[in-house]
């Protein structure tokens, strides 16, 4: 049977790797090559590469970076950070991404979603949810790395998506991200209930047994992390092996 | 030298990047003459079957490859959509035919009934069906990097050479003479992938 998997989440920015606090405030990691090829050898199950770089000048990092992962990671990778069209996408999929993540872009026009999946074929599109908690207390969809709200609901939003011929959804809560206190595991299941593609779950993973957790109770198809595995002695060898010991099939 | 067609779709980089990693001569094109001197074929794939079959018919490519692989009996790897394309047909947003040197239908899995998602993405374990130099010092139960929403139905059991297990029975790879394909992704398997290639490259059929 198909294994969890567990993905490192490497957050871009400038070109350099780093992590934030509920999209907020933020740490300067290292250098994203050399993590990568950590995971790499760690056996990640895949690798997730979002660019939150500003400047449209500096956009060629993320193909640098990709390019010159894929040079020496044989594994899957997916990218994305501000795609918006056709060529962009193709650009970062003939760099060695397999998939792309799709944000504003599905947002603004839901029928992108259908048009890139019929494009370059319905399991390398990714699309990334990012939400949180509004002003009057409930959930919502916000784009632009949290800071413009879209007035979508984040279940009934995954279900439109399904519908658009997403392959996967990328689900993150912002109050969650980089807290180390826990996925959202309400949302990740109402969210994995929902729709029939898988789900990676993402922010908020302080423990190992947050990640089992995720899988669990939350239904992920796939578990993704930042701070664990920056901030922490823990690496992929100890999450695969100590979800194998509470029952989860892993790759070993 | 290995050549990977390229027929506009696909993750060409990675797999051209694995094959120089292994140590062999690899070139990407689209090009006939360029086809006809190569010493085997690689039919790689991400993207709609509709797209790549229209593809190859459209630049000649579906005759090329008919020419080396069933009349000057060149090897040839498929991989993924590179597999599905191998058969007759697939019913993937209607009905399309495929190159056809594979009996079977592609149908998309059907596995929602068993609360599985679809598409099938992650690391699934193999299980050898057949004994071949492509799966030598690999066991039964390595797991390969599989993300696709439709199987091959082989027509014809002894084609079957590896399958996986996702709700149903998944063809996990095909052979027949010197026809070699795989659903899986050699170039995303990390070490099991690359010795799997390494064997590609070394078969003589």
């Amino acid at each position: 049977m198909v294994k969890s998997r567990v993905i490192p989440s490497l957050l871009l920015k400038n070109g350099r790797l780093i992590k934030t606090k509920q999209f907020g405030e933020y740490r300067d990691v290292g250098n994203p090559r050399t993590i990568a090829k950590i995971y790499d050898a760690q056996r990640a199950d895949e690798l997730i590469f979002l660019d939150i770089t500003a400047s449209i000048e500096k956009r060629h990092f993320l193909i640098d970076i990709l390019t010159s992962v894929a040079e020496e990671c044989f594994m899957p990778l997916c990218a994305g950070g501000g795609i918006r069209n056709f060529d962009q996408a193709r650009e970062v999929l003939k760099s060695g991404a397999d998939k792309i993540a799709i944000n504003t872009k599905a947002i603004e026009n839901p029928n992108f979603i259908t048009e890139i999946s019929k494009k370059f074929g319905k399991s390398t599109i990714v699309v990334s949810i990012d939400y949180k908690k509004n002003s009057s207390g409930k959930n919502e969809v916000f784009i632009d790395r949290g800071t413009k709200s879209t007035g979508l609901d984040p279940i009934e939003w995954s279900k439109e998506v399904e519908k658009m011929e997403a392959g996967e959804i990328l689900l993150t809560c912002i109050d969650k991200e980089g807290t180390m206190n826990g996925y959202d595991l309400e949302i990740i299941q109402k969210v994995s209930d929902s729709v029939s593609i898988p789900v990676i779950a993402s922010g908020g993973v302080g423990t190992i047994q947050d990640i089992v957790d995720g899988i669990f109770i939350g239904h992920a198809s796939a578990v993704s992390m930042g701070s664990i595995l920056h901030f922490t002695d823990q690496n992929i060898f100890k999450i695969h092996s100590h979800m194998h010991e509470k029952g989860l099939l892993v790759r070993r | 030298m290995v050549v990977i067609i390229d027929y506009g779709l696909g993750n060409l980089f990675s797999v051209a990047k694995a094959f120089e990693i292994i140590g062999s001569d690899v070139l990407i094109t689209n090009n006939l003459d360029k086809i006809k001197q190569s010493d085997r074929l690689v039919l790689p794939g991400v993207g709609a079957f509709e797209d790549g079959i229209k593809y190859l018919q459209q630049k000649g490519l579906d005759k090329q490859i008919r020419e080396e692989v069933l009349v000057k009996k060149k090897p040839i790897l498929g991989i993924c959509l590179g597999l599905q394309l191998l058969a007759d047909v697939s019913f993937e947003y209607g009905n399309h035919k495929g190159l056809g040197f594979i009996k079977g239908k592609v149908k998309k899995l059907d596995v929602n009934k068993f609360n599985l998602k679809v598409p099938h993405i992650g690391w699934n374990n193999i299980e050898i069906k057949k004994q071949t130099p492509l799966f030598k010092g690999i066991v039964s139960g390595e797991d390969f990097y599989f993300v696709h929403s439709y199987n091959l139905h082989c027509l014809d059991n002894s084609d079957l050479v590896a399958v996986s297990s996702y709700g149903e029975q998944i063809t996990a790879a095909i052979q027949k003479d010197n026809i070699f394909a795989t659903q899986f992704h050699p170039e995303k398997s990390q070490d099991m992938g690359l010795k799997f290639l390494e064997n590609f490259i070394k078969w003589n059929p």
